[in-house]
C-alpha cells in the first residue's frame, strides 16, 4: 500500500501543495462566520404567524422611529425627511424591487444577503453579544409586528 | 506556466481578503475629522471661548478643588504639582496610560482618584460626580491645541489591541459594532443626526442635551444605550480600553478639551 502522497510527482513543486492548502484554509476563514448567517434561507414566503399582517399597523411601526426603528437609517415616503436616515436603501418601492418571501427574511434576519449588513434581525434572539438586560431574549419586533411591516412594505410599489 | 498561475492565484487571494476588509477600514489619518466641524459656526465658537463655554464653570471649580487642602495627608494638588497651568501641560493628550502599579491602562479620571487616594489620602471622587468633572476638566483644559500622543508601548500595546477588538464587536439588541458607524458611515446620517467619526478630542465635554459636563464614558453609555447594548461600567478594564483604543485611533489630532456638543 503507497503511503499516501506518494504519488504525487516528484516533479510537482512543493509550493503548489502549500498554495492549495492555503486556499482551503482561506476559503474556510472567508466564508461568513459561523453561526452568522451561513445557510440561512433568503427566502421564507410562509407568514410567520400564519396569517397575513396588518398594512395600517405595520405602516405605523415603520413611521415610529423608536418602534420600528427603519427610518434611522432608511428614508421613505413618510413624514419629516429631514429626520431620515440615508445608511440604507429608500424604502419607497421596496414591494417592487423584493418579493413578501424575501421582505420577511431581511426582517426576520438579513444576514443571509450580506453577513456583514448593518440592518439588525428583527427577529432573532440569538448569536448577541450583552444585550441590554430590558432587552434580553426578546427580539426587536415580535413576529406579529413583523408580519404586518411585512404586509406594508409589500404595499410600496412606488 | 505554474507560476503564473500562482500568481494569478494569489492576488486573487489579495483581492478577496481585501474585498472582505474593505467594508470595515479604518479612516485614513488624512480623514480624520473632530466633531467640533459637524457643529455649526456659533456652537464652535461657544465652544473656544472660555468665557461662553458653560464648562467655564467648571474650571473654576477644578481650580478651587486644585489649591484646597483635603485628605487625611491634608496636602492639595498644589502642594505636589504646583501651578495646574505649568504643571497638567500634556497631561491629558497622554490618557488613558499603563499605570505602572497595576499594569492596567487607567484614564485622566482614575488617574486623579489614584492621586486622591494614594497621595491626599482622601476617598475616591465617583465618576461623573461635579468635583471629579472639574477637577479632569481642569487637568483636561491645560492641553488644549496640543496634538493626542498616548504611549505605545509593548505594555499599552495589548489593551490598545483589546479595545480595537471591542470596537469592532456587534453588540446588544441592534447588533451593531462601534466601527460600523463610526468608520464605514461616519458622515452620513442616523435619524436626521450627522454620524461624526468618534474621535475623543474634547471631553469632559458640555452637552446641551445634558445640560452639564460629562466623562467620554458617559458618552460611550449613550451609544450603547443605542445598541440596545448593556453599557460597561465606569472605570471597568473594558470601557478604559475602549477610551484608550479611541485616544490610540486619534493620534496626533489635536485636543480641544474641555468640549461642546448639542
Amino acid at each position: 500500500m503507497p503511503k499516501a502522497g506518494s504519488r504525487r510527482s516528484p516533479r510537482k513543486p512543493l509550493g503548489e501543495a502549500v498554495i492549495l492548502f492555503l486556499l482551503v484554509a482561506f476559503a474556510v476563514l472567508m466564508t461568513p462566520r459561523s453561526g452568522r448567517g451561513a445557510s440561512l434561507p433568503c427566502d421564507r414566503p410562509a407568514s410567520l404567524t400564519g396569517r397575513p399582517g396588518d398594512i395600517a399597523r405595520g405602516q405605523a411601526i415603520v413611521a415610529d422611529r423608536r418602534r420600528g426603528l427603519c427610518l434611522l437609517c432608511h428614508s421613505g415616503p413618510f413624514a419629516e425627511p429631514r429626520t431620515q436616515g440615508d445608511l440604507a436603501p429608500d424604502l419607497a418601492g421596496a414591494g417592487k424591487r423584493w418579493t413578501e418571501g424575501q421582505l420577511r427574511q431581511r426582517l426576520v434576519d438579513p444576514r443571509c444577503f450580506a453577513p456583514e449588513t448593518i440592518m439588525p434581525a428583527y427577529g432573532r434572539t440569538t448569536d448577541l453579544v450583552r444585550v441590554a438586560t430590558v432587552f434580553a431574549g426578546n427580539p426587536i419586533l415580535t413576529a406579529d409586528e413583523i408580519e404586518d411591516v411585512v404586509a406594508f412594505l409589500v404595499t410600496l410599489r412606488q | 506556466m505554474m507560476s503564473a498561475m500562482r500568481r494569478g492565484l494569489t492576488s486573487a487571494i489579495l483581492a478577496w481578503s481585501l474585498a472582505d476588509i474593505g467594508a470595515a477600514a479604518d479612516i485614513p489619518p488624512d480623514d480624520r475629522r473632530s466633531g467640533t466641524t459637524v457643529m455649526g459656526p456659533a456652537l464652535q465658537a461657544m465652544q473656544n471661548d472660555d468665557s461662553g463655554n458653560p464648562a467655564g464653570l467648571w474650571l473654576a471649580d477644578g481650580q478651587a478643588l486644585w489649591d484646597e487642602r483635603n485628605g487625611d495627608a491634608d496636602k492639595s494638588c498644589a502642594d505636589c504639582h504646583g501651578a495646574a497651568a505649568t504643571a497638567m501641560k500634556g497631561v491629558a493628550t497622554r490618557y488613558p496610560a499603563v499605570d505602572p502599579v497595576s499594569r492596567q491602562p487607567i484614564d485622566l479620571e482614575q488617574r486623579i482618584n489614584l492621586c486622591r487616594t494614594t497621595r491626599q489620602k482622601a476617598p475616591a471622587l465617583a465618576f461623573e460626580s461635579r468635583e471629579l468633572l472639574s477637577l479632569t476638566a481642569l487637568v483636561a483644559r491645560q492641553s488644549r491645541g496640543l496634538p493626542i500622543a498616548v504611549a505605545v508601548t509593548p505594555e499599552s500595546r495589548p489593551f490598545i489591541d483589546a479595545g480595537n477588538a471591542l470596537f469592532h464587536r456587534r453588540q446588544g439588541q441592534l447588533d451593531l459594532s462601534c466601527a460600523q458607524c463610526h468608520d464605514d458611515n461616519w458622515g452620513r446620517h442616523l435619524g436626521g443626526a450627522v454620524i461624526p467619526q468618534g474621535h475623543p478630542t474634547g471631553y469632559p465635554l458640555y452637552r446641551l442635551e445634558w445640560q452639564t459636563l460629562g466623562s467620554l464614558q458617559r458618552r460611550l453609555r449613550n451609544c450603547m444605550a443605542g445598541m440596545r447594548a448593556e453599557p460597561y461600567a465606569y472605570g471597568s478594564p473594558d470601557a478604559v480600553r475602549l477610551e484608550l483604543y479611541l485616544m490610540w485611533r486619534a493620534q496626533g489630532m489635536t485636543w480641544e478639551a474641555p468640549g461642546l456638543r448639542p
